[in-house]
C-alpha cells in the first residue's frame, strides 16, 4: 500500500469514529435532555418498581456523574451491550440480531431492483433522446415523489386485495417464500431510488457522450455498442457508485416506513413500534447502527473510487 | 428563450386570464419557463389558496363524524365520499393542506436562513471558521433527516413540534453546503473586491451583495427540499409520530384510510395519497425550473 493511501484510510477511520462517538454521546444525552428524570423517562408509561428503578439506574450508570455515565455507558456499547428493551424484556442486541436478517434481505431485494430497473431506465433514457427519453423522464419524475408509505398503500390495494397476486403482510419463511413475501414491499422501497438512479444515470452519460474521446473513438471506427459499454458506462460509473452508496442509509431509514406499511418484523418496524411504545435503548441502537451504516457505506463508497477511475488519488491534493 | 415564448403564454392562459394582458413582468418572465413550470406554479398557487380559504370552501367540519354515513361513494352530499367515521373526504382534504403545509414551510423557512446564514459566514471567514463549520455540517449529514425526527420523537413524544425542529437541523446543511460553494465562487469576482477596497464592511457587503446574488439558486434549492419536507413530514404523521388523528392531516389520512382499503374502499387513502404527489411533483418541477433559469443565466 503507497503512503497517500495509507494516509487516506487513517484519516477517513479516524473521521468515522469521531462522527460515531458524537452520535453516540447525542444518543446518550437524549436520556438527559427528556422531560422529567431519566428512569420515569425510560419506564415511561409504566410502574417504577424499586427493582426497576435499580437495573436501569446501574444500566445507565445514573448514580454517577455525567461524564462518567457517557463513558461507562460507551464502554458497555463498545462490548456489545446495548441494555434490555424494556418491552421484550430481551437482550437489545439479541433482538436487532433476530430482526436483522428480514431487514437485510428486504434492503438487498429493493437494491437490486433499484440497480437494474434505475440503470436501464437511465441508460434507455440517454441513448434514445426524444420520446423514449420524454417518457422516461416524466416517470422518474413521478416516481421520485411517490413516498414508500403511498407506493405501499396503492401495491396493496391492487396486487393483494384486488388480485390476490401477492400476500398482505408478514415476511415469509424460507428463500422463496420470502422472496414472494418481500416482493411488494421491495417495490414500495425500491421507486423512489430507482427513479433518482435512473436521472443520475442518465445525466451522468450524457455528460460522457457529449465528451471528445467518445467523438475520437466513434470515428476511428469503434463499434457503437463497444463505445457505450467502455467508453460511456465506464466512465459514468463514478457518480453512479456514489449515489447506490448513500442509498443505503436512507434505504435503512424508509425500511421503517415500509416494514411497518406491511407488517414485516424486521429492523425498521422495530424502530417505529421502539418509538411508539418508547422502548429507549432498542431506539438508541438502531439509531447507532444506521449512523454507522451510513458512514460505512461512505467510506466503502470513497474507498471504490480509484478502482473505478484510476485518476482519482486517494489522499491526493483533494482539488 | 424567446421562442418557446408564446406557446407557454397560450398554455397558461387558459386557466388564469390574467397572465394575458396587464400581468406584471415577474410573471411573464416565470411563464416563459415553459408550460410545465407554468402548471406547477398554478398548481401550488391554487394549493395555497385551498389551504387559506379551508374554512369558507369546506362544505362539512373535517372532523365531523357521521357514523351512519359510513365509507359513503362519491356523490353530491360527499364529492369525495366520506372515511370510516363518516366524515367528508373532501373537507379533510382541504383542512389538511394546511397542516401538510405550514410544517415544510416551517422546516424550509429556517433550514434556508440557518444554512445561508453558515454557508456565507463559512465561505467569507475561511480558516478556522470555515472548518469548524464545514465539519459540523459533515456530522449534521450523517444524520438522516427522517431519523433525526424519529429519534426527537422518540425524546420529547409524537406532535409536529419535535419532527419540524428535528428537520429544521437535518436540513439546514443541505443548504449550508450549497452556499458556501457558491458564495466562494462569488466572492473570487471582481464586484466583491472592489466594494472591499472602497472600505464597504463585510456585514454590508454580504447582506447587500453577496446574499441577494446568490438567493435564486438558494430558492431553488429550497423549492426542491420543500417537496421533500412536505413527504416526510406526512410520512411522520402516517406512522402517528406527527400531527395526531383526529386532526385533518394528508399522511394521516393515508393511515386511516388502510383499514377501508381492505374492504377495496380507495378514496379514502387514495385521496390524501394523490394531493401529496401531485405537490411533491409540483414543487419539484418549480424547483428545478428555478435552478435551470439561474444556470441559463449564467451562461
Amino acid at each position: 500500500m503507497n503512503r497517500p493511501l495509507l494516509r487516506f484510510l487513517l484519516g477517513r477511520l479516524v473521521g468515522l469514529v469521531l462522527v460515531l462517538l458524537a452520535t453516540s454521546f447525542v444518543v446518550f444525552s437524549a436520556v438527559h435532555l427528556a422531560p422529567g428524570d431519566p428512569v420515569s423517562f425510560l419506564m415511561r408509561g409504566r410502574p417504577v418498581t424499586p427493582q426497576a428503578r435499580a437495573a436501569l439506574t446501574a444500566q445507565y450508570h445514573l448514580d454517577e456523574p455525567f461524564a462518567r455515565q457517557y463513558l461507562l455507558w460507551l464502554g458497555d456499547v463498545l462490548g456489545g451491550d446495548f441494555g434490555r428493551s424494556v418491552q421484550f424484556r430481551q437482550d437489545v442486541g439479541e433482538l436487532i440480531s433476530q430482526k436483522l436478517p428480514t431487514t437485510v434481505f428486504l434492503v438487498v431485494y429493493a437494491m437490486v431492483l433499484v440497480t437494474v430497473v434505475g440503470l436501464i431506465l437511465g441508460i434507455v433514457s440517454a441513448l434514445r433522446p426524444g420520446l423514449v427519453d420524454k417518457l422516461v423522464l416524466a416517470w422518474t419524475g413521478t416516481s421520485i415523489a411517490i413516498p414508500s408509505y403511498i407506493a405501499a398503500t396503492v401495491l396493496t390495494s391492487v396486487f393483494a386485495v384486488k388480485l390476490g397476486w401477492f400476500p398482505l403482510y408478514g415476511a415469509g419463511e424460507g428463500f422463496t417464500d420470502q422472496l414472494w413475501h418481500l416482493t411488494l414491499p421491495a417495490i414500495a422501497l425500491a421507486l423512489t431510488f430507482a427513479g433518482l438512479l435512473a436521472r443520475v444515470t442518465r445525466s451522468a452519460m450524457l455528460d460522457e457522450l457529449s465528451r471528445e474521446h467518445v467523438e475520437v473513438a466513434r470515428s476511428r471506427g469503434v463499434p457503437e455498442s463497444q463505445v457505450i459499454r467502455k467508453h460511456v458506462l465506464r466512465n459514468a460509473l463514478g457518480p453512479i457508485v456514489t449515489v447506490v452508496g448513500t442509498m443505503v442509509a436512507s434505504m435503512l431509514v424508509a425500511t421503517s416506513i415500509v416494514e411497518t406499511a406491511f407488517s414485516v418484523k424486521g429492523v425498521g418496524s422495530l424502530l417505529i413500534n421502539s418509538v411508539t411504545v418508547k422502548d429507549f435503548p432498542v431506539v438508541q441502537a438502531l439509531t447507532l447502527l444506521v449512523v454507522a451504516a451510513f458512514l460505512i457505506a461512505n467510506l466503502i463508497v470513497d474507498l471504490l473510487q480509484p478502482l473505478i477511475d484510476p485518476r482519482v488519488a486517494l489522499g491526493g491534493d483533494p482539488k | 428563450m424567446s421562442a418557446s415564448a408564446p406557446a407557454s403564454v397560450k398554455d397558461a392562459s387558459t386557466p388564469t386570464p390574467p397572465l394575458r394582458r396587464g400581468a406584471p413582468a415577474r410573471i411573464r418572465k416565470l411563464a416563459a419557463q415553459g408550460p410545465l413550470f407554468t402548471a406547477a406554479v398554478l398548481v401550488l398557487v391554487l394549493l395555497v389558496l385551498l389551504a387559506v380559504c379551508a374554512p369558507l370552501l369546506a362544505p362539512y367540519e373535517p372532523d365531523a363524524i357521521d357514523l351512519k354515513n359510513s365509507l359513503a361513494g362519491t356523490g353530491p352530499d360527499h364529492w369525495l365520499g366520506t372515511d370510516q367515521s363518516g366524515r367528508d373526504i373532501l373537507s379533510r382534504m382541504l383542512y389538511g393542506a394546511r397542516t401538510g403545509l405550514l410544517g415544510p414551510l416551517a422546516v424550509v423557512g429556517v433550514s434556508t436562513v440557518l444554512g445561508i446564514a453558515m454557508g456565507v459566514v463559512a465561505a467569507w471567514r475561511g480558516g478556522w471558521v470555515d472548518s469548524l463549520l464545514s465539519r459540523s455540517m459533515d456530522l449534521l449529514f450523517a444524520f438522516p433527516a427522517m431519523l433525526l425526527a424519529i429519534l426527537c420523537v422518540a425524546v420529547f413524544g409524537a406532535g409536529l413540534t419535535a419532527p419540524v425542529i428535528a428537520m429544521m437541523i437535518a436540513y439546514t446543511p443541505y443548504v449550508g453546503r450549497l452556499v458556501r460553494s457558491i458564495a466562494r465562487q462569488e466572492q473570487t469576482r471582481p464586484y466583491i473586491e472592489s466594494y472591499r477596497v472602497q472600505g464597504w464592511s463585510g456585514w454590508s457587503i454580504c447582506t447587500r451583495h453577496l446574499i441577494p446574488n446568490i438567493t435564486p439558486t438558494v430558492l431553488a434549492q429550497s423549492a426542491i427540499n420543500f417537496g421533500y419536507a412536505l413527504m416526510e413530514l406526512a410520512g411522520l404523521s402516517y406512522l402517528g409520530f406527527g400531527v395526531q388523528a383526529p386532526t385533518a392531516d394528508w399522511g394521516v389520512m393515508v393511515s386511516e384510510g388502510q383499514n377501508p382499503l381492505l374492504k377495496d374502499v380507495m378514496l379514502p387513502a387514495l385521496a390524501p395519497a394523490t394531493a401529496i404527489v401531485i405537490a411533491v411533483v409540483a414543487f419539484g418541477i418549480v424547483g428545478e425550473g428555478l435552478a435551470d433559469r439561474v444556470s441559463k443565466r449564467e451562461r
